[in-house]
């Protein structure tokens, strides 16, 4: 298991090469150059020469590659044009807020896809299944957008039982100490912000979560209904283990590989559904940022946030196939 | 085995929980200290030093946080006093004289005087102390002819000559020169704060303002607070001003709608009927110092004739599109500058829609069969067109019935900007949101030969040596009747050679909760909210 761990983490090295690469000539593909972005098209020539000069832009490419992965591995990832910040600086908090938003469309999606889904495969061609099998049909349809503006406009607008953007209330003059607010809440342990906090999540949460939950959902029965067929299942049974015992313990541990692969690969998705969300939602998370960047053609941002995007998403993936080997006893990836 | 199942067990827990809280927290459960206003807005600011940006959002933030030596009236483009109380102007135009306002502090303590409005102009002028490399004075060099040094550079100097007197000397008399200085760019920066850290005063701004900047939640909000020490007696009236920004303009109508928000800018046109039909909210209409036109590009066949140009100006239906796209809130535009600017035209009544003319019009031309172009069409919204693409399908089906067939073509925003002001359309939409409410500032940015230099704003090309000479001397011209009189002519010579269709001038809507008091939308686009108050 540990050398499997190690062997893949080996395995990235190639894999972020390959993203630096790519991301790198993000910025050296753009007609006139980095300097012409950087200065902006009403630029002298005699200004880019500088520039150029004064950033090292007429190294080798070779040259300027490395140096920029020496400053990636210092964790220096340039600076944005727009605002003259440090894009670390800057992209912390945007980061922190996906990732908040992220978690709980997830855990919405994992608790109810994976509940919805034991429940078909349990009371299988029942009316709670085809019930179960439409809800998660609707649920993969529904384009995120139009279910973000519905929910705002039947929980917000006319019900107004629930704020329909940001983070938390303005008016509490929140201070962040992690940025992730939810946590925020919790160590201070002031409940009205809580309250607050979760009330801003749930509606983003759920337009975020609903095509991953569908999708656990379906993924789910089927993986479970295999498994509810098989001997060790029937053998649980008619030892008299409760029900509750052989659905829960017995099959969905065996069900539980295919889930895991669907989580990882949901969890990718997620970033990409995030931006949609949190534009609907005035989220302030990195999907708005990449957002906002590529509208003001801040190229050194869009270029670190697709590197950033990219790794986690590697990473989610390692993580995955990490778990396998961790939930099935019988992946022993050390041998070979 | 067991791990999972506690995972599984505690995220249910979670979710369990976060519903009971939800359920139970109904309203919001923030707590009111003082009078606190939300403004909604579109996008968030990119730095809070009004010297170093061009976009307006930065400007709505540091429009309450600065103030310049002059200022403009609440409602118009007429120069007020600010921080200066009042000014001579020498004989031959050249040197102002500026008394200034006692007793004023920046908000961290520093005292305002003479000495500190020298300093800023110094700074600007020598491009001293920027935060970052590809940072410039982008306005100062603009609006005053470059930076030291510069051929065009109009400031000669600037001293104080004792503590509440400053002088200025120019180089040239400068027409436009009271109403640049009122531009929100030129608010004054406390020089201690500057001096202390040039990189962190472009995210903590220093000023004068009604309200002292507070935080920066970034892509989310900027929170500024009452200034107990303000000039002005009896302002501001609100505890606290939060600028959200919220993306999406049926977003933030919504936020507006459940209350979330006090103020919501950048309303659709679409939208200005629901607004207006609920008692719980109040429509205001921004008055207009945009224009939004149709630009013939004259370096091209068949545009060189001025025949097809005038042609194509009787083939548009200008109250058609009023109707169809601005929600009625805009008028039909006669000059390349709307009516809230002096000296505007009164007289020219622009080309009346009529089909028969515009075919004659090119059949004189030797265009009986018409021909073929292309139609650029933004793809984005601008406060002076809700929608360029339906936009130019309309005037594509007018010009269609004269024989002129369109290919509608429209890239991406940057792209679209970037083709345009290099002269690589045939015709396209575009507009023009005024700076400082002086005619120049439309008149000769947007159709002088100077600036039909690529990358050009005057993207018709149209170059007029009659008209390049009349504008030169309006901007050397000090006496406001005289370069008044210039304008108007101006705009005869523009009207009669038709390098564009003038479209209309738009009326930017905003909404408000009925509860606001005392806003009043600015035609710069970025409002003080001084005198602003929440009722009961």
């Amino acid at each position: 298991m540990i050398a499997y761990t190690i062997r893949r983490l080996l395995m990235l090295i190639p894999v972020l090469i390959g993203m630096s690469i790519i991301t790198f000539s993000i910025v050296h593909a753009i007609p006139g150059g980095p300097a012409q972005a950087i200065l902006g098209e009403r630029a002298t020539p005699e200004a880019i020469a500088q520039l150029n000069e004064k950033m090292g832009l007429n190294d080798p490419l070779t040259i300027q590659y490395f140096r920029y992965v020496g400053n990636l591995l210092q964790g220096d990832f340039g600076t944005s044009l727009k605002t003259g910040r440090p894009i670390v600086e800057e992209m912390g908090p945007y980061l922190a807020a996906t990732f908040e938003l992220a978690f709980f469309a997830m855990a919405f999606a994992i608790f109810f896809g994976v509940n919805l889904g034991i429940l078909s495969a349990w009371r299988h061609n029942s009316v709670i299944d085809y019930t179960g099998m439409i809800i998660a049909l609707v649920g993969v349809s529904m384009p995120i957008f139009w279910l973000g503006l519905m929910e705002q406009w039947i929980f917000a607008q006319e019900l107004g039982w629930l704020p329909s953007n940001g983070r938390i209330d303005p008016r509490m003059g929140f201070e962040s100490i992690t940025n992730f607010y939810f946590l925020d809440a919790l160590l201070r342990g002031d409940f009205v912000a809580l309250q607050e906090v979760l009330s801003h999540l749930l509606l983003p949460a759920i337009a975020l979560g609903t095509i991953p939950l569908a999708i656990i959902a379906r993924m789910t029965r089927s993986s479970m209904l295999e498994v509810m067929g098989s001997d060790y299942i029937r053998t649980a049974r008619a030892k008299g283990v409760s029900e509750g015992i052989v659905v829960y313990k017995h099959a969905l541990k065996n069900a539980f590989i295919p889930i895991v692969t669907v989580f990882g690969l949901q969890m990718g998705m997620l970033l990409g559904g995030a931006v949609l969300t949190e534009t609907i939602f005035s989220w302030p998370g990195v999907g708005r940022y990449l957002y906002d960047a590529i509208n003001a053609r801040d190229y050194p941002v869009i270029q670190s946030g697709i590197l950033v995007v990219a790794t986690i998403f590697v990473l989610i993936n390692l993580i995955v196939d990490l778990l396998y080997a961790y939930i099935d006893p019988r992946i022993h990836y050390g041998k070979e | 085995m067991k791990k999972q199942k506690c995972w599984m067990l505690s995220l249910a827990v979670l979710l369990v929980c976060s519903s009971v809280l939800v359920a139970c927290g109904g309203g919001s459960g923030a707590d009111h200290n003082g009078k606190t206003l939300i403004y909604g807005r579109g996008a968030d600011s990119t730095m809070l030093d009004p010297s170093l940006v061009t976009d307006g959002e930065s400007f709505i933030v540091t429009e309450n946080v600065f103030n310049g030596l002059l200022g403009f009236e609440k409602d118009s483009m007429e120069v007020v006093p600010a921080l200066a109380e009042s000014w001579e102007e020498s004989d031959d135009g050249k040197t102002w004289t500026f008394q200034l306002r006692e007793g004023v502090k920046f908000h961290d303590g520093t005292d305002f005087n003479a000495d500190a409005v020298v300093f800023n102009f110094e700074r600007w002028a020598k491009q001293e102390l920027l935060p970052t490399e590809k940072d410039a004075y982008i306005y100062y060099g603009s609006m005053f002819g470059g930076y030291e040094g510069d051929e065009g550079h109009i400031i000669e100097s600037v001293t104080a000559l004792d503590e509440t007197t400053v002088q200025f000397k120019l180089k040239e008399p400068q027409g436009p020169f009271l109403a640049n200085l009122a531009m929100s760019p030129f608010g004054l920066a406390s020089p201690t704060a500057v001096k202390g850290d040039p990189k962190k005063f472009a995210e903590n701004p220093v000023g004068t303002g009604p309200f002292k900047f507070e935080s920066w939640k970034k892509g989310d909000t900027i929170t500024v607070v009452k200034n107990e020490d303000y000039w002005e007696e009896g302002l501001p009236k609100l505890d606290k001003v939060i600028f959200q920004s919220i993306p999406d303009n049926s977003a933030r109508l919504t936020a507006l709608q459940s209350g979330d928000i006090d103020i919501m800018d950048g309303l659709n046109p679409d939208d200005s009927e629901t607004v207006s039909a609920n008692d719980q909210f109040q429509l205001y209409e921004r008055p207009p110092m945009n224009v939004g036109y149709l630009a013939f590009n004259v370096e091209k066949e068949p545009f060189k004739d001025r025949k097809v140009r005038q042609a194509l100006n009787h083939a548009v239906n200008k109250e058609g599109l009023i109707k169809s796209f601005y929600g009625g809130k805009a008028e039909p535009a006669t000059n390349p500058m709307p009516p809230s600017i002096w000296g505007f035209n009164q007289d020219i009544e622009g080309y009346e829609y009529d089909l028969e003319k515009a075919k004659e019009l090119l059949e004189e031309a030797g265009y009986k069969d018409g021909f073929e172009v292309e139609f650029h069409a933004m793809p984005a919204p601008r406060p002076y067109m809700p929608d360029g693409r339906k936009i130019a399908e309309y005037i594509q089906a007018d010009f269609e019935k004269i024989g002129v067939k369109t290919k509608i073509v429209s890239p991406e925003w940057t792209t679209y900007l970037e083709e345009t002001n290099q002269g690589k359309h045939d015709m396209a939409l575009l507009g023009w949101t005024g700076d400082n409410g002086d005619p120049d500032n439309f008149l000769y940015v947007l159709l002088d030969k100077d600036n039909a230099r690529k990358p050009a704003n005057n993207i018709a090309f149209y170059k007029s040596d009659k008209l390049h000479d009349i504008l030169i001397k309006a901007q050397r011209e000090t006496d406001q009747d005289k370069r008044s009189e210039l304008y108007q002519e101006a705009q005869e010579i523009i009207n009669n050679d038709a390098p564009w269709v003038p479209l209309v001038y738009a009326n930017p809507t905003l909404a408000a909760q009925s509860n606001v008091e005392g806003f009043t939308p600015h035609p710069k686009g970025s409002d003080k909210l001084k005198e602003v108050d929440i009722g009961q």
